[in-house]
């Protein structure tokens, strides 16, 4: 675990940050280095510079505003988002940061780098395209904002550009008979996700679901958002538990990945077992509101 | 805090060494740091099995900061083949692996070039820019394979990739055994390939003196005087000049019990360069270069009769031995063959050990080597014997246990059990356990359709042996005795030198405790030297759970040597005789007359004034040294002693995804006199760690090109603390007659019984559905998968005996089962 050489810069503002990044060949953002720094030490990823945003205290935190307005600060930990207090009506951010890998990843890594990693069996993509958030990129002349919809390109690969800084997620939630939850299988080694199932839902006053959304982490190639399961669900009541677990054992965006750790129909089965459970409390959460 | 007076052995002390190492304030190899130290990096093969067709390291030489640059070609002619368990003539004669691969490479992970560098950086820039043109071959890393006519050859000249087989134990018993029996079950099971992964890699850090030509080696080992001795022969260089120590060591499990040759390389580097040199392993070099083990595949016949008496086992073991030889490669298979019966009486029994080269890192010692295999082997099938029988598994144990009476026993296999009471330890757990009342539990439970299991284990494992001398070769250096000496300074301190090899399981302490007791003073007061071979006395490290049996045994009739002239001079000072003294906190007192009393400090100085003043005409100081060996019962028999333990495990298997929880589960171990039960407890935690990690998640994984697909903590599963069930631990001390300290070994009981308890749960919680089997580890997928299977199978039937109810009997899925009338 020896780098190759590689120059290293403490930005002490954003503005410092993209200039060093649209200016620096071969620059690389350090957020909380959980996934970046086991990459530089194996050097299977060699940057000229390391560009550290870990000194930029604008960049952490969560604020709230109107009309379920929700702003987390990339920078701001998986830890920080657990049992936040501005966050205790969206339990799913707690669900969620709580079974990320362990406890120094937690400790260290952001929502942010998360998201620009676009691992596909990390936890925090599902949530976002849930809760059909948007990220604000900066880059040294420009700004931007990206819908969760649009964020992930393919494996690895977010709308992030080579030139950009991940600065902000945002989220428009609902409150009123809202619900939403996390639940996911680990694969056992690293703690990402096998299948993971981020559930946001709205019932109406007949406890119907209204409005439901479900992202899925660690099953395919890319986090996706299952559509077509929503379109089943929307409109009635919790099905029996019987019949949810068939619904959600026939997702049709479901293209499961294949490796050391779980094969296709397992990784099914898990999404299966871990949708199922996560509408269900979703639900419950919804309903108890 | 001074306790003196009160008896150290038994109490749950402590460990002396924690404080040090708990805030960080060890010092392990890479701590070690000296003025002009070099840097050693090494490029391994990125194949399984390839030529070399060319090496440039021009490039890579030419980077400032690099020192040298070794190939194969450059040390063909001045270093031998490195020291491995194959010796010329010997029945386990295998070829020569080379420090650095020569003309071909025969695992990913072998030492093709080694670069030397004046900071660890440079030496890994410098690796990158040295070119070497291979032309990649097939390779074979599965065993079965690996056997086929067709099958890449590791070794050409020895045409075959079959290392060795050798039949063990009484064939033609076996088949009229089998032939006789009631029943017969025939299993094949597969104990997976795992990687041992201790906490701290390997590292060396080596310097050379060429004044006063003395070599030292700091090193990460379980066995010091071994590598000193393969120093010195690898090197040339004289031995009384070699110096090898082990500073603090974290985990060694089997894996640092041998040389290697990045190890012999640095030391070499550093008499070469006359410069201090450190290597550290990387992790994964760890995964891919440091040996692995288990790696065994077994067809299994085991013959039952309905009363449940076990009548006969025929095994053919396929045994991994990698590319080539290490230290002790074949001894896990030996190992294996010679314990495969367990605590029970199986009048019959064979075991044909088949060995064979693939092109992987090679198969060496992991704790409760060859033992936790055939604990798990023989623990498997008991349990499979009872399913198929229908009888309880506890009481088929309890019908086949040897019992009290019948040691020292002699195994079919011609191993010899030394002592044994393995109701003991089965009733203490089934008490702990409410064994009863458990099962009971369980059928309410499985009448509410919940999967429940209970899984017993009842191995029986030999601790601290070493091989007999018919069968050693020139490098199996394992003793069955240690020596030990206790010298008590002229301030009454007391310097204990022994020759075992902490690597974090806290000898010092009960080595303290031992001395303590003996010479009635308090810890504080002793220190114990060690892992140093110009310090510590000549001795064979620490592996086989030895340290306590051997060391602590010679440690004790050491102190009892010193405390007896210590009771000779103080005789003298108080005009006294010896059997009217005791000692007590520091004293040596007249019995009944406390008022005559003497100091350790002033028996101490007496002891060191000249030899004309010595009353009786002792000669001064106060130092003994002793031996003590374990006894053997005949020469051809192999010298060790028995330990056993029962581990009882209640689990749930969650039929939707195949997860396993762990209700409970209950260790008893009769690990002897326990010196320090507290230790003896974490030597279960950790053994029962790394069995349930086998058991649950850990397997090495190679694929067809013979690529490690596990080669970080990404891929490769070993247990956290979060994945760990509370253990309940208890021990039922049965002292063991063949040593005065009453001890039998614990460092390896976790891992014997943790695999196949865990195992036999899950399979007795999903029995109701007619699994018989599954093979480890059991992650979720495979215990999903297995549940799926079985639950078509259990609809096929019942669908089946709708139709035909006569058939429903048969349709009972009871595979690959024999019976006989």
């Amino acid at each position: 675990m020896i780098p190759s050489q590689f120059d290293y810069i403490a930005a002490q503002s954003v503005e410092q940050a993209t200039r060093l990044l649209e200016q620096t060949q071969g620059a690389k953002i350090l957020a909380g280095g959980m996934s970046l720094l086991p990459a530089v030490k194996a050097r299977l990823n060699e940057p000229g510079l390391l560009i550290d945003i870990g000194k930029l205290d604008e960049l952490v935190g969560v604020s709230t505003g109107w009309l379920g307005r929700l702003k987390i600060g990339a920078m701001s930990t998986h830890v920080s988002l657990i049992d936040h207090p501005d966050l205790t009506a969206q339990p799913i951010f707690s669900d969620a940061a709580r079974v990320i890998a362990d406890v120094q990843v937690r400790n260290r890594g952001t929502i942010g780098g998360s998201l620009s990693y676009a691992d596909p069996a990390a936890d925090w993509p599902a949530v976002f395209l849930a809760l059909e958030g948007e990220v604000l990129l900066r880059s040294h002349k420009k700004k931007r904002k990206v819908k969760a919809e649009d964020f992930f390109i393919s494996m690895m690969t977010s709308a992030v550009a080579s030139n950009e800084l991940l600065t902000e997620v945002a989220f428009s939630l609902d409150s009123k008979r809202a619900g939403n939850a996390y639940i996911k299988h680990r694969q056992p080694a690293s703690g990402l996700a096998l299948a993971g199932a981020a559930v946001n839902l709205v019932v109406d006053k007949k406890q119907r679901i209204e409005k439901i959304n479900m992202g899925v982490s660690g099953v395919n190639a890319m986090p996706f958002l299952a559509r077509s399961l929503s379109e089943k669900l929307q409109g009635g009541v919790l099905p029996s538990e019987d019949a949810l677990q068939k619904l959600c054992a026939q997702v049709d965006e479901c293209d499961p990945l294949e490796d050391l750790h779980g094969g296709a129909d397992y990784r099914r089965a898990l999404l299966a077992n871990a949708a199922s459970r996560s509408i269900t409390l979703a639900y419950q959460r919804a309903t108890a509101a | 805090m001074s306790e003196a007076g009160k008896a150290k052995m038994g109490q749950p002390m402590n460990r002396l060494e924690d404080p040090k190492l708990v805030t960080g304030n060890g010092c392990y190899v890479d701590d070690i740091k000296r003025d002009g130290m070099l840097h050693l990096d090494f490029l391994r093969s990125p194949y399984a099995h390839a030529d070399i067709l060319s090496i440039d390291t021009d490039a890579a030489l030419a980077l400032p900061g690099v020192v040298a640059i070794y190939t194969g070609a450059d040390l063909a002619d001045k270093l031998g083949p490195v020291p491995s368990f194959s010796v010329p003539g010997n029945f386990f004669n295998t070829p020569d692996m080379h420090m650095l691969a020569l003309d071909k490479v025969r695992f990913v992970g072998e030492m093709v070039v080694a670069v030397v560098a004046s900071d660890r950086y440079i030496a890994r820039d410098a690796r990158e820019l040295i070119k070497v043109n291979y032309k990649p071959l097939p390779a074979v890393t599965d065993i079965e394979k690996a056997l086929l006519d067709d099958a890449p050859l590791v070794h050409e000249s020895m045409g075959s990739n079959r290392a060795f087989m050798i039949p063990i134990g009484d064939a033609e018993g076996a088949a009229k055994a089998l032939e006789g029996a009631d029943v017969v079950v025939k299993e094949r099971l597969i104990n997976q390939r795992v990687i041992p992964n201790p906490m701290e890699t390997r590292g060396v850090v080596a310097e050379y003196s060429p004044w006063d030509n003395e070599l030292t080696a700091w090193i990460s080992t379980q066995a010091p005087q071994n590598l000193r001795r393969d120093f010195a022969k690898f090197l040339d260089h004289p031995d009384a000049k070699l110096r090898v120590i082990a500073p603090d060591v974290g985990g060694g499990f089997g894996p640092k019990g041998a040389v290697y040759p990045d190890e012999l390389m640095t030391v070499y580097v550093a008499r070469e360069l006359a410069r201090p040199v450190k290597w550290i392993e990387e992790r994964q070099e760890s995964m891919m270069a440091t040996t692995h083990a288990r790696g065994q595949v077994y067809d299994v016949e085991m013959g039952v009769n309905r009363d449940g008496s076990i009548q006969g086992l025929r095994i053919h073991m396929l045994a991994h031995m990698g590319a080539h030889y290490g230290a002790n490669t074949p001894v896990t298979a030996m190992v294996t063959a010679a314990c495969i019966t367990g605590a029970y009486k199986i009048p019959h029994a064979v075991l044909n050990a088949e060995s064979v080269f693939t092109h992987t890192t090679c198969i060496d010692a992991y704790r409760g080597f060859g033992r936790t295999e055939s604990s798990y082997l023989i623990e498997r099938m008991v349990n499979r014997l009872a399913q198929e029988i229908d009888m309880d598994p506890v009481e088929l144990r309890h019908k086949n246990f040897i019992q009290p009476d019948e040691f020292p026993y002699i195994t079919p296999m011609n191993n010899t059990y030394d002592d044994g009471h393995y109701e003991v330890s089965m009733s203490r757990a089934l008490e702990m356990a409410d064994y009863d009342a458990l099962r009971e539990q369980q059928r309410v439970f499985r009448a509410k359709g919940r999967y429940v299991g209970i899984g017993v284990s009842s191995h029986v494992w030999r601790a601290s042996f070493r091989m007999p001398d018919t069968h050693g070769t020139d490098n199996w250096c394992i003793g069955g005795w240690e020596k030990s000496t206790v010298t008590v300074s002229d301030n009454g301190g007391v310097t204990v030198t022994i020759g075992t090899c902490s690597m974090g399981q806290g000898i010092a302490t009960a080595t303290a405790q031992v001395v303590a007791d003996v010479l009635s003073i308090d810890t504080d007061n002793i220190k114990i030297v060690e892992k140093d071979t110009f310090a510590a006395p000549f001795g064979n490290g620490s592996m086989g759970s030895r340290s306590m049996v051997t060391g602590g045994s010679a440690t004790l009739l050491a102190a009892k040597k010193a405390r007896a002239k210590i009771l000779r001079l103080a005789a003298h000072l108080l005009d006294s005789v010896d059997d009217e003294l005791e000692l007590k906190d520091g004293c040596v007192l007249v019995v009944g007359q406390p008022e005559k009393s003497v100091s350790l400090f002033d028996i101490a100085r007496l002891s060191l004034r000249g030899q004309e003043e010595q009353p009786l005409n002792e000669e001064p100081t106060i130092e003994e040294s002793a031996v003590y060996e374990i006894p053997k019962f005949a020469p051809e028999f192999a010298t060790h002693t028995a330990a056993w333990g029962t581990h009882l495990c209640l689990v749930e298997v969650q039929p939707a995804t195949g997860k396993i929880d762990i209700l409970r589960y209950i260790a008893v171990d009769d690990v002897g006199r326990a010196i320090n039960p507290k230790i003896c407890a974490g030597q279960i935690h950790g053994g029962v760690a790394q069995g349930l990690g086998q058991a649950l998640m850990e397997e090495a994984v190679y694929d067809d090109d013979g690529q490690l697909l596990t080669s970080s903590f990404l891929d490769y599963c070993t247990p956290k603390a979060t994945d760990m069930p509370w253990l309940e631990v208890d021990f039922t001390e049965t002292p063991n007659p063949t040593n005065a300290l009453g001890v039998r070994g614990v460092g390896e009981s976790g891992t014997c019984g943790a695999s196949p308890v865990l195992v036999n749960a899950v399979v007795d919680a999903l029995s109701p559905l007619g699994v018989t089997h599954i093979d480890m580890p059991l992650k979720p997928e495979k215990v999903w998968k297995a549940i799926q299977q079985a639950q078509g199978d259990v609809q096929e039937a019942s669908r089946h005996s709708q139709k035909t109810p006569r058939d429903s009997q048969q349709a009972q899925p009871r595979p690959q089962q024999e019976q006989h009338a």
